[in-house]
């Protein structure tokens, strides 16, 4: 007997939304799924955290960095975890540096979000700040300059999640901007399972190794 | 009340791949002795009475406009408050981007044979243990000693230690402090100089 034929299944609805200037954001991103992030005018920022599933495990960026040999966020990194796992992969960006050595300031706004998922304080690993670049000079104390409007309206990053996540954006204004705060909007996709899945981008061997065993152990 | 005798509290030799809790009044001054040179010595500082309030690696890089510390570098928490101050450092220049090992970082940088290697990262949650300081408790460190040169092109490499025999660094706590330690065991980058070492901790307060 021929089993019914079912129908072939849709992806998900994407998800639109605009941040606006000094606001927070955040949601649960299932694995495989992407979010762009678009910036809406010159000189935006994307602060952002990532917490595992699990909700212990934490995009942990001296690992991050210290794994793909790089001081800033670019495309065809992986975001690793506490434990070693990928959080999620920068798929493709306009950029390519995004600032990930220089924190948020203590407002209110990520605390805030965190609080609405039972997180506090002690959840403020290092974040990222999608779309602001803070420059390294090459002198004996490696000093810091924050470049104004490295990003344009339009600039974009796109993440994909490689294990089901809770993501964190504050659009509070980089800690060490003195410009207006500006909106992103945000795109939340699930691939079309008739179509091949995008391959991953060209990563380092350290970033393969996090991806592969994370795809063996939970994703 | 700030303590400013220099009665030594402290002085303690903490071996190769061990650690230590150390509990700091405020005003007390703790040294770290690089005893053989070219030693990781990963460090994490938490309010006493807050744990909460524990050191934040990102914000003091971004509030001293400089990815290196030295000698004047104010260590703050998340919160911004000052736990601590470099205020004597014979060695230069100490990490702070580099973050501690663990077991499974070292798995992605190195390959499956270190999964059972001893890390910093167990070393941190052995001591922290007693003082309530757990896996969501911990957060990026210091590497007094450690060398990780960061790049006007953006780039990161660890390289040879700038350190030698006998080389120090103090810090002076602006509060009550936990100060965990993990003498680092890795031997799978020259951060120890392929050879782990013992170091020498000394207390005045
Ligand atoms: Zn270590």
């Amino acid at each position: 007997m021929t089993p019914a034929s079912t129908p072939a299944s849709s992806p998900a609805p994407a998800h639109t939304h605009e941040i606006p200037g000094s606001a927070a954001w955040s949601a649960p991103v299932r694995a495989g799924r992407t979010l762009t992030l678009t910036a809406l005018a010159d000189g935006a920022n994307a602060t952002v955290l990532i917490i595992g599933a699990d909700r212990l495990d934490r995009l942990n960026i001296p690992d991050t960095l210290k794994s793909q040999m790089s001081a800033r966020i670019k495309p065809g990194m992986v975001l690793m975890s506490d434990r070693g796992l990928a959080l999620a992969t920068v798929m493709t960006s306009s950029l390519d540096w995004h600032d990930c050595l220089t924190g948020a300031l203590p407002d209110q706004l990520l605390l805030l979000e965190l609080a609405k998922h039972g997180f506090g304080e002690a959840d403020l690993h290092a974040c990222i700040n999608f779309f602001s670049k803070v420059s390294v000079a090459d002198d004996p104390r490696a000093s810091l300059t924050y470049i104004p409007d490295h990003a344009n309206a339009g600039d974009t990053v796109t993440l994909r999640a490689d294990q089901d996540l809770l993501i964190f954006v504050s659009t509070a204004p980089h800690a060490l901007s003195d410009g207006p705060a500006a909106s992103i909007a945000l795109q939340l996709e699930t691939p079309d399972p008739a179509e091949d899945p995008a391959p991953d981008p060209e990563l380092c061997e350290e970033a393969i190794r996090a991806l592969r065993l994370t795809r063996e152990l939970i994703a | 009340m700030t303590i400013t005798s220099t009665t030594v509290a402290l002085d303690t030799v903490v071996e190769a791949g061990d650690g230590a809790l150390v509990t700091v009044p405020s005003g007390g001054r703790l040294r770290i002795v690089d005893l053989h040179g070219n030693q990781a010595v990963d460090t994490l500082f938490y309010d006493a009475h807050d744990l909460e309030n524990r050191y934040s690696a990102f914000d003091t890089i971004r509030e001293q406009r400089a990815v290196f510390l030295t000698t004047g570098s104010r260590l703050v928490s998340t919160r911004l408050d000052e736990l601590a101050v470099i205020t004597d450092d014979t060695c230069g220049r100490h990490d702070t981007v580099g973050g501690a090992c663990s077991q499974e970082s070292n798995v992605i940088r190195y390959g499956e044979f270190t999964r059972h290697q001893h890390a910093c990262r167990q070393t941190f949650l052995r001591y922290g243990a007693k003082a309530g300081i757990g896996q969501r408790q911990l957060t990026h460190n210091v590497n007094f000693f450690m060398n990780v040169p960061v790049t006007s092109t953006g780039g990161l490499t660890f390289e040879d230690g700038l350190s030698a025999p006998g080389k120090y660094v103090e810090i002076t706590a602006s509060r009550d402090l936990f100060v965990l330690i993990s003498n680092c065991p890795q031997v799978n980058n020259p951060c120890n100089g392929w050879d782990p070492t013992p170091i020498q901790l000394l207390g005045r307060w």
